[in-house]
């Protein structure tokens, strides 16, 4: 009474269909009406009673286990998968194919340490990448504080009622904005109206902004992650919530917080848009020395080279363009080794 | 007005340590605006700092024409690098910020007219074909259209942004009136796009400053321009010599005479016009005459003797 059960159970599941010694045709098309009854075999036994599964609820006659087209169907889905990925892999393996041959042969000491020239032979990067780390610094400076803080206050201060959810939505949102956006508030904002000028503050606060929303963002997760039993653990101490944040919440979070915030200033350092708006110069025949000097920025430098008539500048920036790759790897990098570093302390 | 906002404006950086406007430093030169002119302030800055016995910081900005004029207008350029003459809005907003400038010639441009080198019938083109061409809401869409005895083939456009200031210069020569223009052409502010766009479009018909022609000669082929006095070809004589007309431009700098009284940007120009004939046709572009850099060169002295009247007095 029960073995037609099992059987049809197997069928399914298995790889290839138990017969039991029984002609296999007999399994091309199993009644299920076993299914419908409690019964120690059947896959309802750990309820035996009540409601019966939903899977047995249709129809049975109409189960095909047609096991070669679903098998296809489960590879060909492996194989989009790997064709999406691919895709990603083959065209930056393209772009960097195409980099590393136009700029290679450019890279040199001298070209990463001199200043620009008309003659792309003499072009130089150092002005833009001492602008570039100017720019770094100051913006981890802004936006680190500002985003940790902002991230602290709204997941372990903030009641959680509309306006929390309200700010949570806006930071969001700001987070998908086009940089340009930023670009045009922080002209408007530092550059005339707090009148820091073209200088190296203006850019950094106006990246700052741009990368604050993925910084908290990426904050609230680290924090919310912490367990709470730790929290609780703290305050049955009588740990205040500041000594709670800073002896339990915040060693525990800082990688996610640390990673965050090395990713969001990759980006910051990777834009061209925003910081042409407040004022990135073309010629920049000097290393900047203090945070209220103009400056420029190595993909502004880029973008400049890029767009010159002759094909040597092309080369230089695509020189270029490899310096500021390897800078942004090594930014990862220094994400990937300090989150090792931390979690496994912790 | 103008005043107390720059004052307010040189109160707050002065707390936060923080550079006001140009001459915020005696040894800066901070210049602004067309990126067509910028090749060769580049050249100029490049070798001035290189000449320079003291310490000398010139910065150069491509904020466009327009954007330049703004910029400069507003009091915080020493220096506007322009592809065209200033306008008479652009005028009016330095007399109302009171900034007084001092305009000289550097160089001058050929807008070039350039096709696919398969293109074998089109040599020559009057000023009234460009026009019929391009002007806003034209249909033409066939080289046959243009004139009977050419191919039945499509025409395709390519053209300058209209951020920049060949586009203005472009559609003011061949238009009559700057920005008009048909809508349905292949527009980019990177020239660079458009000479890849020409190069691989045989029916391609498009234009753009010369240094982007004489880059890629080979890959492109320039048309003559006929005004009615027989065609002419880009070359740096027939532009020097103005009978590449009407898409020769001048290019041009303008230096604020407050800025003049420091001594930094007076030798910068100086050094600009004196090594114009020398460094303007390495960047593509074509020189004036020399006796256009020495009137300039006179013009400069007059401020240099009353910028030292000035300093002389009590």
């Amino acid at each position: 009474m029960t073995e037609p059960v099992k059987d049809a159970v197997a069928v399914p599941a298995a790889p290839t269909p138990r017969t039991n010694g029984r002609p296999a045709t007999q399994f091309v098309r199993p009644t299920f009406a076993g299914l419908q009854r409690p019964s120690n075999g059947s896959i309802n036994a750990d309820e035996s009673n009540s409601a019966p599964h939903p899977a047995a609820q249709r129809d049975p006659s109409r189960f095909a286990p047609r096991v070669a087209q679903r098998r296809f169907i489960a590879s060909a889905f492996a194989a989009l998968c790997l064709v999406a990925t691919l895709i990603g892999v083959v065209v930056l393996a393209a772009l960097l194919i195409d980099i590393f041959r136009d700029g290679a042969s450019r890279l040199s000491w001298s070209m990463i340490t001199g200043f620009p020239s008309r003659f792309a032979d003499r072009a130089g990067i150092g002005p833009a990448l001492a602008g570039s780390a100017w720019v770094l610094a100051l913006t981890a400076l802004f936006a680190f504080p500002l985003g940790v803080g902002t991230a602290i206050w709204l997941e372990e201060y903030a009641p959680n009622n509309r306006w929390r959810r309200l700010i949570e939505m806006n930071i969001a949102n700001l987070a998908g904005v086009p940089s340009i956006v930023y670009g045009i508030l922080g002209l408007a904002l530092f550059v005339r109206v707090m009148s820091l000028g073209r200088s190296l503050m203006a850019a950094a606060l106006t990246l700052a902004l741009l990368i604050l929303p993925v910084i908290i963002i990426a904050s609230q997760e680290a924090i919310k992650a912490v367990p709470r039993t730790i929290r609780l653990g703290a305050y049955a101490l009588g740990a205040t919530r500041w000594e709670t944040i800073k002896h339990q919440i915040l060693p525990v979070a800082l990688p996610g917080i640390m990673t965050g915030t090395i990713l969001a200033l990759s980006r910051a350092i990777g834009e061209a848009a925003p910081v042409i708006l407040v004022g990135a110069l073309g010629f920049v025949a000097f290393i900047p020395t203090n945070p209220s000097d103009q400056y420029t920025v190595l993909p502004f430098q880029i973008f400049n080279w890029v767009s010159r008539p002759q094909t040597a500048f092309h080369e230089v920036a695509a020189a270029a363009s490899i310096v500021l790759l390897a800078l942004l790897l090594s930014m990862s990098a220094i994400a990937i080794w300090l989150r090792n570093k931390y979690t496994r302390r912790s | 007005m103008a005043a107390t906002r720059l004052a307010v404006a040189c109160v707050l950086p002065a707390a936060t340590l923080v550079a006001c406007g140009p001459g915020s430093a005696s040894y800066t030169v901070s210049v602004d605006g067309s990126s067509t002119v910028y090749p060769i302030t580049e050249a100029m800055a490049e070798e001035f700092g290189i000449a320079a016995t003291e310490k000398v910081n010139v910065t150069i900005a491509t904020s466009g024409t327009g954007g330049g004029f703004k910029a400069f207008c507003a009091g915080e350029r020493d220096i506007s690098n322009a592809s065209r003459h200033i306008k008479e809005s652009e005028i009016e907003l330095c007399k109302k910020n009171g900034i007084e400038y001092v305009e000289f010639n550097i160089a001058i441009d050929g807008l070039t007219v350039v096709v696919n080198p398969a293109n074998t019938f089109v040599e020559c083109l009057t000023v009234a074909e460009l026009e019929r061409i391009w002007k806003p809401g034209s249909t033409l869409s066939r080289w046959s259209e243009v004139r009977a005895e050419w191919p039945n083939e499509p025409i395709k456009l390519y053209g300058a942004g209209t951020n920049s200031g060949t586009f203005d210069y472009f559609t003011e020569a061949i238009m009559g009136r700057v920005g008009a223009i048909r809508d349905d052409f292949s527009a980019s502010e990177d020239d660079n796009v458009l000479v890849q766009g020409v190069e691989g479009d045989r029916n391609a018909l498009g234009f753009f400053g010369y240094a982007y022609y004489a880059e890629n000669t080979t890959r492109l082929k320039s048309v003559a321009v006929d005004p009615g006095t027989g065609c002419v070809q880009p070359t740096p004589e027939s532009i020097q010599a103005g009978t590449y007309a009407p898409l020769a431009r001048p290019l041009l700098i303008y230096v604020s005479r407050e800025s003049m009284k420091r001594s930094v940007v007076r030798d910068f120009v100086r050094f600009y016009l004196e090594h114009s004939l020398e460094y303007v046709p390495e960047t593509g572009y074509i020189a004036l005459g020399a006796d256009v850099y020495e009137q300039h060169l006179k013009t400069l002295a007059v401020f240099d003797s009353t910028a030292v009247a000035t300093s002389a007095a009590p």
